[in-house]
């Protein structure tokens, strides 16, 4: 017999996944970027949205001289999509300037995702206030993607990681802007650098703490390819780490929607924590719904 | 210190049909019934989260019930033999808004009807009354694949709710439901995990979600109610935390079931009540306590309990 507990009243909700590949990082995009070819980004806008992506990832990548014009290029490149792509964007640089470039032309309808900032840094002290005020003036649906991350760089411990996003969900709500409206990512690191594989351990035990900074707790999201950087078995890694991360309260990911070995990973591990009702055609259905 | 807002909000929310073809969309249906599109629990968030006001179907069934007790017969005396006049008073007389139509004859171990007298019914109930229908099969696999489709074809597009399909039996109604208009009600024995399962298998054959009412099965006050109840509300939180799979709009058996316990029928029984009373007082009670789970569509049996339940109805959603 099922009877619905406190927790399953609360939103349930489903793996947010923010699709990476359009990058300028990647080859292929960035040639795109370099002929103005808006087929190859359109393509990539539609192929990822049919495998299940709930935002789609927007960065200029490096190459580009005029990064924001770039940026606002992309964004409506995406939203003219023929047959229309309402799927909405998150918006990736490291430059305010950048992502306010993208939000002048977004449609945030749907949401749109301010990706990312970092809780202060040596040269901005108020980059993150910087956000809150963009992501304010973008609507109720419009969402940023926070770092563990201060002036004093990348945090190596679990303490630290912790005491950030506290404070970072903390500063959020004094300003009144809800922390479900925040993705804090904990910052995955590549596993295979030297003495960096204690990390993916300190950030599954950060997450166990974060998850309870706010009720409803704020989002958790991580870069996910991030981790198997240079590795062997990067997708083996990659979705073997993400259903650990599910496990410890992670609710998004920037990942390979085209992975589908990693998709089924997903839906399984929704389907493990009670996310999703078990049906003989789970991993079907998953396909399916986030379509 | 301010008060804290703690309504919950949810992100998903049921499946809103409209059942019944009128002229305009090329039917014969004088009325239709809208229900679902619940974006909460029943009682919680604002007046816009709540359904469409849950409607009750009435049972007309294709032959005269044999096994009816007499508090359930008084009411239907002169129509027992006549479906179309027993829709009649169904919506004239007792003001219902749905007719389901409910094909015990056919069952082999019944009347073995055929399906040339399933049409006629059908026919005789589209033509008597202006609501929309529905049309249930007698669960019997092989009986019901020979004669249902026949019923859907005599119903074409009138936008009726037909079933059921199980997990083991969905193709051949699920296809002719498809290409005849209807509302389809896909059924599981009150398993959550097979009922989800239906509903996929359903969709795999390109029968829209959208056009779907799930069936969890219904167990009577004190005859499985808690197994039911339960279930119902673990759809409908499925529903609003977005499971399109699980967003239908629900109908249960309210009238079959509760005419089943022993103490809604049992006219020798002192101490408990007049039987007159109890039986109604029986299947209301099982309407009413379903509903706070989040159901849409109730089938019903008794006039007295049908207005019961219609006056709980308006008052909670009004």
């Amino acid at each position: 017999m099922t009877r619905a507990t406190g927790d399953e009243l609360r939103k349930v909700v489903i793996m947010i996944l923010i699709a990476e590949r359009i990058n300028g990082m990647f080859a292929d995009v960035k040639q795109a970027i370099a002929d103005k070819d808006k087929k190859v980004i359109q393509e990539l806008a539609k192929k990822q949205t049919k495998a299940g992506a709930a935002y789609l990832d927007v960065n200029v990548g490096t190459a580009a001289a005029d990064q924001e014009g770039t940026m606002q290029w992309l964004v409506e490149t995406i939203q003219s999509t023929s047959g229309g792509c309402a799927t909405p964007l998150c918006l990736d640089s490291q430059k305010p300037d950048v992502i306010a470039a993208g939000l002048k032309v977004v449609n945030a309808e749907n949401g749109v995702i301010l990706n990312s900032t970092p809780l202060n840094k040596k040269s901005d002290e108020e980059i993150f206030d910087k956000y809150l005020e963009m992501a304010e003036q973008a609507g109720p649906k419009a969402s940023i993607i926070t770092l563990t991350m201060d002036k004093n760089g990348v945090p190596q411990d679990i303490d630290t990681r912790v005491a950030i996003a506290a404070e970072i969900v903390s500063k959020a709500m004094e300003k009144g802007f809800d922390p479900q409206r925040l993705f804090i990512d904990p910052i995955v690191l590549p596993v295979k650098v030297p003495n960096a594989q204690v990390q993916p351990g300190n950030i599954l035990a950060a997450m166990d703490q974060i998850r309870f900074l706010s009720d409803p707790p704020p989002h958790m999201t991580v870069g996910l390819s991030n981790i198997s950087q240079g590795a062997s078995e990067r997708s083996l890694i990659n979705r073997v780490f993400l259903a650990m991360a599910m496990s410890r309260g992670l609710d998004s990911a920037i990942a390979d929607v085209f992975d589908e070995n990693l998709m089924n990973v997903v839906a399984t591990s929704d389907m493990l924590m009670n996310k999703q009702i078990y049906s003989d055609s789970f991993l079907k259905v998953y396909a399916s719904v986030n379509k | 210190m301010p008060v804290p807002d703690v309504a919950e909000s949810f992100a998903g929310e049921v499946t809103r049909i409209t059942l019944g073809a009128t002229k305009e969309e090329g039917g014969t249906r004088t009325s239709t019934v809208t229900v679902g599109g619940a974006r909460n629990v029943v009682y919680g968030g604002s007046v816009e989260d709540a359904s469409a006001k849950p409607v009750i179907a009435m049972d007309v069934l294709d032959s005269k019930p044999g096994d009816w007790p007499d508090t359930l017969v008084e009411p239907y005396k002169d129509v027992l033999d006549s479906p179309g006049d027993w829709a009649k008073k169904c919506v004239e007389e007792f003001g219902a808004e749905l007719v389901c139509i409910k094909f015990d004859g056919i069952h082999p171990d019944k009347a073995d009807e055929d399906a040339t007298h399933a049409v006629k019914v059908t026919e005789e109930v589209l033509k008597a009354v202006g609501v929309p229908l529905v049309l249930w099969g007698c669960g019997n696999d092989e009986k019901d694949n020979q004669v249902m489709p026949k019923v859907s074809q005599a119903a074409k597009g009138q936008k009726c709710l037909i079933g059921t399909v199980t997990e083991d039996n969905y193709k051949a109604l699920t296809a002719i439901a498809l290409a005849d208009g209807h509302f389809l009600i896909t059924a599981a024995p009150l398993d959550i995990n097979i009922a989800k399962q239906v509903n996929i298998l359903a969709s795999d054959m390109g029968f829209p979600p959208e056009r779907m009412v799930t069936f969890q099965a219904t167990g009577a006050l004190g005859y499985g109610i808690e197994y039911a109840y339960s279930i119902q509300e673990r759809q409908r939180l499925a529903a609003l935390s977005g499971d399109k799979m699980m967003a239908m709009p629900v109908i249960c058996d309210v009238g079959y079931e509760s005419w089943r316990a022993k103490e809604a029928k049992l006219a020798d029984a002192p101490g408990w009540g007049d039987v007159k009373d109890r039986g109604p007082m029986w299947e209301a009670t099982t309407a009413i306590c379903l509903l706070q789970a989040g159901v849409d569509i109730i089938r019903m049996r008794h006039p007295k309990a049908v207005a019961a339940v219609k006056d709980f109805i308006n008052q909670i959603w009004s």
